[in-house]
């Protein structure tokens, strides 16, 4: 018997839930739509830049994912530490909606949050929770883990999180930062973003299971998996547990289940070093986590068609407005390059 | 009456001042809560000061590096402690892809100051896999400071400037140096910065340059030395990245010759970092000699007791060197 659903046939997947949107409050459910659509049409700038060639730096874009990083950073409080990977312009922009920053970073100019020394894969923004973001798979997953330790050593009522995809969990750091989290008692939340896809090659080819929270259960970490374009299912989950793990200090494991639109790296869309995605990317089309909260929204009389025209309308303004004025930015000073090697 | 301090135990009393007097500092390792793996160098510290502070753990060196390297990003000076460098390879993202890079790549905007105490354990027939020191290695990266002492007083005070430090450092003591005595100068709190390879004698017909272990190798060397008609220069390296060359350069003006001592490889190592800085600075004249390095013979270390003493360097090889040179 396989241990996978039908990957192919999206109508097979157990995972998928109902969106709810009946205890969440208005102003949340904007937030929430806010953010996302704020991040969707950055990361489109950033795709159309990175197809015309004004960016330069690899891009790897989480169009179709955005529903996971925002309802994790709605979920989040002052003291919680967040790391991402190559991944991550989501994370970073769901706890800042800096959309300025993070242009003049993929830019490489100086007003950057890492001041243009990191381009897209190495991002930061302290001040808001999030620690830092880096492209080696696996890299931030026992820093994160760290993090914990501060956390639990301070005797702090904050977490960690660590954001990770399915391809991370074939690194053995992993199973290492599992283990270490859970016998040390460390307020870690291991956020794996299983979409399906490690570059080229979909997990059936990669892993003898769909499910990566399987890794949870051989560490005794409590684990759930979440359909991760269902924002309100996502929020509600890590709103509790996050507070629930801010005082039990016991790692936990979530597994969003979700797809990305574009290839690996860069702006196209179904086809990635030579797989051909088209089918089932329409069909995670229609489970787009904005349209999803928008239909839902609209359902309940929670939006108007006006209003969602009149917010997108403002972003892409915004969007439009950040973008110029990072093209016109400085870029960093020469001597940066000796300058910050050493302290 | 002159107090001695003993090399293992200087580094017990700085790991002592920093749980005293550090609530920033902790200390995380493999073997932390039995002697067997630090000998003396960490006794009854966890009974001391808790075994939150003092952290033992799974064998997981990837995963309590990069977690060391959490804790330093977030606001602790936390020190992780690899019992053989050996063992610290199986962490090296971390260390060198992480923490190295950390500072630079996101700006200046955080950086990763943790210490990775990674302890020279070799002979005694362990073998090739118990035996490496590879502080050329660690000295090849920008981002990382490299930190070798061999006077106890160093051991002390380095290790306190390393953990205190805002960059990441490796701090390599070498347990063939855990029974040596020096004079005790008392605790000085040095800032790393300032740290600079230090003359241990003076000479002015020969500079030997070594590191750790080497220089008591050296320094045991010194009467034979004489015995020829020079006088040798001896200095300590103390830190091998970044490497400050002044000292080094004035002695070798000074002398004309130049001996590198350094109890690792030969090929894209210290020694040859030394000579080739030194000889790239001087004008070639200044040289009475060709500058010359004695290092471990090119190949994994052995098990056979009688193969060991070719292996590594010994007071032979230093004075053999001395000759060719004079
Ligand atoms: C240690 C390491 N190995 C390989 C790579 C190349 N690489 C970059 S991203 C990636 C895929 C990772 O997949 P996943 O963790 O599922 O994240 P996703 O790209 O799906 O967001 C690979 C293999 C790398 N950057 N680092
Ligand atoms: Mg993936």
């Amino acid at each position: 018997m396989s241990n996978f659903e039908n990957l192919n046939d999206i109508n097979s997947f157990t995972h998928f839930s109902e969106l709810d949107i009946s205890t969440i409050s208005n102003e949340t459910l904007i937030k929430m739509l806010y953010k996302m659509i704020l991040i969707r049409k950055a990361e489109e700038k950033i795709s159309d830049n990175v197809e015309n060639g004004v960016i330069k730096c690899p891009c790897h874009l989480a169009i179709g994912q955005e529903a996971i990083a925002v309802a994790a950073g709605l979920s989040m409080i002052d003291g919680d530490k967040a790391f991402g990977a190559h991944r991550s312009h989501a994370h970073f922009l769901a706890l800042n909606e800096n959309t300025y920053s993070l242009f003049c970073e993929v830019l490489g100019k100086e007003d950057g949050c890492s001041k243009g020394m990191g381009g897209s894969m190495h991002i930061i923004d302290q001040k808001n929770g999030f620690y830092g973001s880096v492209p080696i798979v696996g890299a931030t997953i026992p820093i994160a883990t760290g993090a914990g330790l501060s956390i639990s050593l301070k005797k702090e009522e904050n977490i960690s999180i660590s954001y990770f995809g399915d391809g991370a969990c074939e690194e053995g750091v992993l199973h290492e930062s599992l283990n270490l989290a859970s016998v040390m008692n460390l307020p870690t939340i291991f956020i794996c973003e299983n979409n399906l896809f490690s570059s080229h090659l979909r997990i059936d080819q990669r892993q003898p299971d769909l499910y990566t929270s399987r890794f949870a259960l051989a560490h005794k970490i409590e684990s759930k998996v979440l359909d991760g374009n269902n924002i309100t299912e996502l929020y509600k989950f890590m709103k509790n547990q996050f507070i629930s793990v801010r005082k039990s200090h016991k790692p936990i494991f979530i597994e969003a289940l979700t797809y990305r639109w574009k290839g690996h790296v860069g702006f196209r869309e179904d086809e990635d070093v030579g797989v051909k995605r088209s089918q089932d990317l329409s069909k995670w089309r229609d489970r787009d986590p904005i349209l999803l909260l928008v239909n839902e929204l609209i359902k309940e009389n929670k939006l108007s068609k006006e209003e969602l025209k009149k917010m997108e309308n403002e972003i892409l303004e915004k969007i439009d407005s950040d973008w110029d004025k990072a093209l016109n930015a400085k870029f960093p000073d020469k001597s940066n390059l000796n300058n910050f090697v050493y302290s | 009456m002159s107090k001695q301090i003993k090399y293992s135990k200087a580094i017990h009393e700085a790991f002592t001042y920093l749980l005293e007097n550090h609530d920033e500092f902790f200390v995380i390792g493999q073997g932390l809560w039995s002697p067997w793996y630090v000998g003396e160098t960490m006794k009854d510290l966890d009974k001391k000061f808790g075994k939150s502070r003092v952290i033992d753990t799974p064998v997981s060196e990837l995963a309590v590096t990069g977690a060391t390297i959490g804790a330093s990003i977030t606001g602790f000076k936390p020190l992780v402690v690899h019992p053989r460098v050996d063992f610290m390879l199986l962490a090296i993202d971390q260390i060198v892809t992480q923490a190295a890079k950390w500072r630079h790549m996101f700006g200046n905007n955080s950086s990763a100051p943790a210490t990775f105490r990674a302890i020279i354990n070799r002979g005694g027939e362990q073998g090739a896999q118990h035996s490496q020191s590879l502080q050329s290695w660690f000295a090849h990266i920008p981002g990382l400071k490299v930190v070798m002492p061999y006077d106890a007083n160093d051991a002390r005070d380095l290790l306190i400037s390393s953990v205190l430090a805002d960059d990441p450092v490796i701090f390599m003591d070498d347990r063939w140096l855990y029974d040596e005595v020096s004079f005790d100068k008392g605790l000085k709190l040095l800032d790393l910065k300032d740290v600079k390879p230090e003359i241990i004698s003076t000479g002015d017909d020969l500079t030997i340059v070594g590191s750790g272990y080497t220089v008591k190798q050296i320094i045991d060397c010194k009467k034979e030395i004489s015995k020829l008609g020079v006088e040798p220069e001896i200095i300590d390296l103390r830190i091998l990245n970044p490497i400050d060359y002044n000292i080094i350069l004035k002695s070798v003006e000074k002398t004309g010759r130049l001996l590198v001592v350094d109890g690792d490889w030969s090929s894209c190592g210290i020694a040859a970092e030394v000579i080739c800085s030194v000889t790239e600075e001087l004008n070639p004249s200044i040289f009475k000699s060709k500058p010359m390095r004695v290092t471990l013979e090119n190949a994994p270390a052995p098990t056979s007791k009688v193969l060991e003493e070719d292996y590594y360097i010994s007071k032979e090889r230093i004075i053999e060197a001395t000759k060719k040179i004079i």
